[in-house]
């Protein structure tokens, strides 16, 4: 995932910032920098021990909250409860990994704006990864393990008849699905060398993106499943490929093939985010400060 | 008195310089209010009248919700980060040899942040959410002044717990656990997620007495003209109550909690 995101980024700090440091380095400097944060994380383990439950907890509460609605309904939006958990444990998952790798994202805004980004400037090390192994959190696996037991429940329990292709869909699924969240994750970062304050933005689409995959696409307007489907692709991380697993009809009338195409809009994002990513950089014009 | 009114002043200023934020903020406030309010019409598709509530009544909490977020600070992240910045580093010490009370000085700050908040994060969504769904506003100012009321007694909740979390860093150092619970207690028990009237048997009857349902459960029922005459002045009562015992209890932990920095240093 991180390959994708960072190759287009790599050349962009080439031609911007001479000279240019390789792919390699941008991997080394990635892994250093995360080892840093996990070892001052490790400083404080009962704190660490506490937020990792915590993130797992605070996932899990979303959950809860379609459980408890299920206490009073046998179906939402003609979906079932195990067919719900197998969105919901979908997108979870892939936003989940996304967090992980890239979740410290939003934080450039306030790099940008206290002047602190001048001084990734000039490490010979891509500022993307600097920037998004930054303040690197162990405790995110609390998400993703909550994603991936919801995605277990709803794969044991929905009714779905299995194929070779589904199974090769699975995985594919989530780790598209991480590259999309990735992908708007570094678009937003770029986006905030513009616009300094605005990570909220960033969050609308990230985690405002993760908690609509969590429902059904019938229960929302039509413009809304098109916005996603074709605006900003989040559909391509669970709707369109876990609708073909469950064997329900796509919606707004696509095909079943479009199901098979996460890998391919995956990689059309990343590459846009890169663009994106090199025309905030160059963009950026320091505080001084 | 007069300095706390300062203070507070201060409070909403700081947060008024950040205008670019709050439109950003106001944004993310909207669609998550979109998302929300679609999953709810989906449920009261299938049981209308749930929990007591009709659709309309439905999707005005969910954007009262929206608009009261930043206000109550169901999802933490106001002061008391700062403050547990200024415990981690000893520079607490300082600050309690100034001429104010400083659970007051935090609380008028953060009155001041919240009467910020409740117009520059809530009146926008709450206005979208308005033009794009049937909403149960009511139609008299009665109403809106008991909810104004409701909601200053839930910020002074909201404080009194926060500061709670913020002092646990005297003993923690690092109030990142501490406040990750604050955060997951305010936003499942406030109502945030669901109403607490949905929230099944005893779950249900618990999470409605905890000091959180006073932050968006409580002013939403308000409100929507649920609680009127003596009913209202229970209301009242429960959410004064809850604020006086943490404030309280908040006193009574910063003493102890200062006799500790001496052995921190500063």
């Amino acid at each position: 995932m991180a390959e994708a995101v960072e190759a287009p980024v790599t050349e962009a700090s080439g031609t911007v910032f001479a000279p240019g440091p390789g792919f390699v380095e941008g991997f080394r400097a990635y892994g250093l920098i995360v080892g840093m944060w996990l070892r001052s994380t490790m400083a404080y383990p009962a704190s660490f021990l506490m937020t990792a439950v915590g993130n797992f907890a605070a996932t899990a509460f979303d959950f809860v909250t379609i459980m408890l609605m299920f206490a009073h309904v046998d179906a939402l939006g003609g979906y079932t409860l195990a067919e719900i958990a197998l969105l919901y444990g979908a997108s979870g998952t892939a936003f989940g990994l996304a967090d992980l790798l890239m979740g410290s994202m939003d934080r450039l805004g306030r790099r940008v704006r206290d002047g602190t980004l001048d001084t990734l400037l000039v490490r010979p090390v891509p500022v993307l990864a600097q920037v998004a192994a930054d303040r690197f959190a162990l405790r995110r696996l609390g998400r993703i393990t909550q994603g991936l037991l919801v995605l277990g429940y709803g794969l044991v329990v929905a009714d779905i008849e299995w194929t070779v292709a589904k199974a090769v869909l699975l995985p594919l699924m989530l780790l598209s699905g991480a590259v999309i969240f990735g992908a708007v994750f570094v678009a937003g970062g770029a986006f905030q060398f513009i616009a300094q304050d605005a990570s909220q933005v960033q969050n609308s689409f990230t985690y405002g993106g993760n908690t609509l995959l969590q429902y059904p696409p019938t229960i929302f307007a039509k413009d809304l499943v098109r916005g996603v489907t074709f605006v900003v692709p989040l559909a391509f991380v669970n709707w369109l490929p876990a609708l073909y697993i469950l064997g329900r009809d796509l919606p707004l009338g696509l095909p079943d093939g479009v199901a098979f195409l996460p890998p391919v809009v995956a990689a059309v994002c990343a590459t846009g985010a890169g663009l994106a990513w090199r025309a905030g950089l160059r963009a950026y014009r320091s505080t001084g400060s | 008195m007069r300095v706390y009114a300062v203070v507070a002043a201060g409070g909403f200023r700081r947060y008024a310089t950040y205008r670019i934020e709050t439109a950003a903020g106001v944004f993310t406030n909207t669609v998550f209010g979109f998302i929300l309010a679609y999953t709810y019409v989906a449920l009261w598709d299938e049981r209308p009248r749930l929990g007591g509530y009709d659709m309309p009544e439905a999707l005005t909490f969910v954007w009262l919700g929206q608009a009261l977020l930043m206000t109550c600070v169901m999802m933490g992240g106001g002061f008391e980060d700062e403050l547990i910045e200024r415990i981690r580093t000893g520079d607490i010490a300082v600050d309690l040899y100034r001429p104010v009370d400083l659970q007051m000085w935090w609380l008028a700050q953060d009155l001041g942040r919240a009467g910020f908040h409740l117009l520059g994060r809530g009146i926008v969504p709450m206005v979208l959410g308005a033009l794009a769904f049937d909403l149960a506003l009511p139609g008299s100012p009665g109403p809106w002044l008991a909810f104004l009321v409701s909601v200053a007694l839930g910020v002074v909740v909201s404080f009194a717990i926060r500061y709670l979390v913020a002092l646990s860093a005297f003993w923690l150092m690092d109030g990142a656990g501490a406040a990750q619970i604050a955060f997951l207690s305010g936003l499942f028990f406030s109502g945030m997620l669901l109403p607490l009237t949905l929230f099944p048997g005893l779950l249900g009857e618990v999470a409605r007495v905890l000091p959180w349902s006073a932050m968006l459960q409580v002013p939403a029922d308000v409100f929507l003209g649920k609680h009127t005459g003596w009913g209202l002045v229970r209301v009242y009562v429960f959410q004064a109550s809850w604020a006086a015992v943490l404030l309280l209890v908040g006193r009574m932990v910063q003493s102890v909690a200062t006799r500790r920095v001496v052995v921190q240093g500063g």
